[in-house]
């Protein structure tokens, strides 16, 4: 049954959390409940883990209960972003899920009167091999103590992992597809409603409120003023709905700063002093390379998260001690910046994970958290606090608008002999749980504001606003710069795949760029600069899956696109193929996607990954910018920001490259920067004509027409 | 605190008579979801925009958040709580699953329900008739689609669903 020796150094989250019992608990009545600190976003990684815990303890995967995200009780692991919850969180659980069996066979061992090197387990009972009598883990649970560190013992053996096609099951669907599931369905008894008035513009001032109409409305419990922030709890949800609307109306503000003029371009960059510019590479460029040179500029806007169901937290206060049930990606970091706020230890402090609608990153789940513990502070009853769809849509941190430029030369032999790209971004991490500073919103607003955390942006080679800045491709002549802009006219933080959207955009519409004054077909012309074999096996596959050799020359309103990255750079491959139809609009004909994301752990969660990153980056990248006037965010409802709907949906053909023994990386983000720059290829073939500011929308390419 | 607009209000949910002191404005969803403790139909924009909330009402699918408590009277309403019971509902379910259509799974509940109320009717309507209904009336932020209407397809290629 053993297949390899596990490592002897801790994978890093079980080495910050060694004690066995944050990670397992298993009981005398036949339960095994798992632990981990990553949380189920939507995105499957607790029926991952699970599977990944399962086949390491040797039970059946319906065996297993899983319990995620507790500050009282699972390990603290961070936040579960970055693609990392099966490379850094399954890594952390499979070794702890071994250790734990290791001690449960001891443990048969010595009951059965044997080695433990002569006890196997499977369907979660230890035998001796040719024998009947065994122990399962309930017979055993009260002789084994999980209260031990993990690095006082020595290097476990490990089983062999989820071959990826197991009979794995989301575990939290039946419950969503049978009634209440949600934090926003939680109902506690005596619950009341909590509503925020968030200023009317980013830089609005609350100078006057009728405090006494707001509190003789029906079903107000209590009215919460700190400076700009305004928090109301209600009997009723409609309650409170109401006298937020009559704030609104009583309400003065002073708006002290103007907005930059909104710009397609995002222009208002180039007017911004860098916090700091960093030189990731600086080659020299190679002699030649006349026979071709671009040199553009491409953009995209702030792009909103845009989950479904609105941020919500539920707030109880008992006994000076504060429980916070929320949807957030890090409940350890989000308390961590509410004891800042709240003045209290943070041990004082439970938050306890609970589904929300898909996030895509850092939204406004830990935002709603302060306003909901503000909130509920004022009266003895637990306080749900939800978002308006309008301030979802103007007040949570957006993803960044970001800007590149990018020059580059090719040379007669078709090979490209000088690189030099520049990349402006304001922040993409600007989550809670810092050292110093708070990164909550209402902390912004009380009449003590709270100096938000300092940037720190995470270094290449995965990096931010230069993530994938580097091309996946062998180029001589690299200059590429990070221009890393503080906060713009809104606030930005973690969408899914951070700058990587951008970049590859930009990388990935050069290479076509540079293809087409040399005449080169685009794929040959990757091929040629690309000595990575995963690599090439991805873009060789996509362009297999597309019948790419059917592409022809385009300009007739049909066009194929490619785009191709290794997220991160260390990431999962994934190579892309657009097939796209412009008329008035642009039709999504077909997607062709390969993937490599290591080991497959999942299939099915896999496909679902990739197929959902390629939608949703096709939203981002044909219609979808946050946009602002003088008066304030203009983006307020689903009605002037639209997202990719039904109709729009394309055949999406996927083919996923297992490397059975490669180590497994994440498959959330890969899709998003190939997916953009496949669009924006394949509508420029269709037309021959390029649109290089995202949104991709039928008016820029009109615009993009009658300038050409 | 005044409870001055509050009614008694007769409500017919998942088969049962239920006797609710609310305003009469006040939305059904509101009122499935705090004062019948059934979560089932989510909340999502509150606006009409999304679909999230969608239920049964009479058989046709109503965003339940758009639909004032006065307006529903003495009609059925049906909301995923009694998806054992509806069968075309328990019939939209069980191809969701076996599809695994969902990712956070926040908009599945008003796509169920539309497309229950969808395959009730008769003849039942082609895969472009259903996405374009799905198209107009929700969203999914997730980009689930692909799977969603792979249950679809499932859904057409079994027998009719017959009316319980
Ligand atoms: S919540 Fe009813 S349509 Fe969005
Ligand atoms: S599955 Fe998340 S919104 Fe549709």
């Amino acid at each position: 049954m053993t297949i390899t020796k596990a490592p002897m150094k801790l994978p890093a989250n079980l080495a910050s959390n060694p004690n066995l019992s944050r990670w397992a608990k298993i009981s005398a009545d036949g339960s095994i409940i798992v632990r981990t600190g990553k949380v189920e976003l939507g995105q499957g990684a607790v029926t991952a883990l699970a599977a990944i815990a399962a086949a390491e303890l040797g039970v059946p995967f319906h065996h297993v209960r899983m319990e995620s995200g507790d500050t009282t009780r699972t390990p603290d692991e961070a936040y579960t972003a970055g693609s990392f919850s099966i490379e850094h969180g399954g890594a952390a659980l499979r070794h702890a899920s071994a250790l734990v069996r290791s001690l449960f066979a001891e443990a048969a061992a010595r009951e059965l009167g044997v080695e433990p090197g002569d006890i196997t387990v499977s369907d979660g009972v230890f035998h001796r091999p040719g024998h009947n009598e065994g122990r399962s883990y309930a017979d055993l649970a009260d002789k084994v103590d999980l209260n031990v560190d993990a690095s006082s013992l020595p290097a476990p053996d490990y089983l062999a992992p989820p071959d990826g096609d197991a009979e794995i099951t989301r575990l939290d669907l039946p419950q969503k597809f049978s009634g209440a599931a949600f934090i926003q369905d939680m109902n506690p008894a005596g619950l009341a409603h909590g509503r925020v008035l968030r200023p009317p513009h980013p830089h609005a001032k609350l100078v006057f409120l009728d405090r006494d109409l707001i509190q003789e409305m029906p079903g107000v419990l209590a009215l919460v003023v700190d400076g700009s922030f305004v928090g109301i709890a209600a009997e009723r949800e409609e309650q409170a709905i109401k006298a937020v609307e009559v704030a609104a109306k009583s309400a003065q503000w002073f708006i002290g700063k103007q907005l930059p003029p909104f710009s397609v371009s995002n222009d208002w960059m180039a007017d911004v002093t860098p916090a700091e510019s960093s030189l990731l590479l600086d080659e020299a460029p190679l002699e030649g390379g006349e026979a071709g040179q671009i040199s553009s500029v491409y953009s995209r806007p702030y792009i909103a998260h845009g989950s479904i169901g609105p941020s919500s937290a539920l707030a109880h206060w008992t006994d000076g001690r504060l429980k916070v049930w929320s949807h957030s990606q890090g409940v350890f970091p989000l308390r961590v910046d509410l004891a800042k706020v709240l003045g209290m230890p943070v041990d004082a402090i439970d938050v306890i994970h609970a589904h929300g609608a898909g996030c895509y990153g850092h939204n406004a789940a830990d935002d709603v958290a302060l306003d909901a513990a503000l909130i509920a502070r004022a009266i003895d009853r637990p306080v749900m606090c939800q978002w308006s769809r309008a301030d979802e849509l103007s007040w949570s941190p957006f993803g960044a608008a970001m800007r590149s430029k990018l020059d580059a030369r090719v040379g007669g032999d078709g090979r490209i002999a000088s690189w030099t790209y520049d990349v402006w971004s304001p922040p993409h991490v600007v989550r809670p749980g810092g050292a110093t500073g708070v990164n909550l919103l209402a902390a912004y607003h009380l009449a003590e504001p709270f100096e938000p955390t300092p940037v720190r942006s995470p270094p290449q080679p995965t990096g931010s606003g230069d993530r994938n800045a580097v091309p996946i491709y062998d180029l001589p002549g690299r200059r590429i710069t990070h221009h890393r802009l503080p906060q713009g006219p809104v606030r930005s933080s973690a969408l899914r795949s951070l700058g990587a959207h951008l970049n590859v955009f930009g990388i990935e519409s050069g290479m076509d760029e540079l293809a087409e004054t040399i005449g080169a077909d685009p794929l040959d012309f990757r091929l040629a600069h690309l000595s990575d074999p995963r690599a090439r096996a991805v873009l060789e596959e996509a362009a297999r899956l597309a019948n790419w050799q059917s592409r022809g020359a385009g300009g007739e309103g049909i066009g194929f696109g490619l785009g191709l990255a290794r997220y991160k750079s260390v990431g999962g491959y994934c190579a892309v193929v657009a097939e796209v139809e412009v008329t008035e609009k642009v039709r999504l004909r077909a997607i062709y996607a390969a993937t490599d994301c290591g080991r497959v752990v999942h299939t099915d969660g896999v496909r679902d990954q990739i197929e959902g990153g390629i939608v949703q980056a096709a939203s981002w990248t044909l219609k979808e910018a946050v946009q602002w006037t003088d008066e304030g965010l203009t983006t307020q409802g689903w009605d002037t920001y639209p997202i990719l709907g039904f109709a729009e949906i394309p055949p999406i053909h996927i083919s996923i490259l297992n490397q059975p023994d490669a180590p497994p990386l994440g498959a959330g983000e890969c899709a998003a920067g190939p997916t953009a720059a496949a669009i924006g290829n394949a509508i420029a073939h269709a037309l021959g004509i390029r649109v290089r500011n995202m949104p991709l929308t039928p008016e820029r390419i009109e615009t993009a027409i009658n300038a050409s | 605190m005044s409870s001055a607009n509050l009614a008694n209000i007769n409500l017919f949910v998942n088969g049962n008579m239920h006797s609710i002191k609310a305003s009469p404005d006040a939305s059904l969803l509101s009122v499935l979801r705090h004062d019948l403790g059934l979560g089932g139909a989510r909340i999502g924009c509150g606006l009409g925009n999304c679909g999230a909330c969608t239920v049964l009402v009479d058989g046709r699918a109503m965003q339940a958040c758009n639909t004032p408590l006065w307006s529903v009277g003495a009609s059925a309403v049906v909301t995923l709580e009694a998806h054992e019971t509806h069968a075309q509902l328990q019939a939209v379910r069980d191809a969701f699953l076996e599809e695994q259509a969902a990712q956070c799974g926040y908009c599945i509940n008003g796509i169920m329900a539309s497309v229950a109320a969808l395959i009730m009717q008769s003849p039942m309507p082609t895969r472009a008739d259903i996405i374009a209904v799905l198209d107009e009336r929700h969203l999914c932020r997730c980009g689930a689609h692909p799977r969603i209407l792979r249950a679809v397809d499932r859904l057409l290629a079994a027998q009719p669903v017959s009316a319980s």
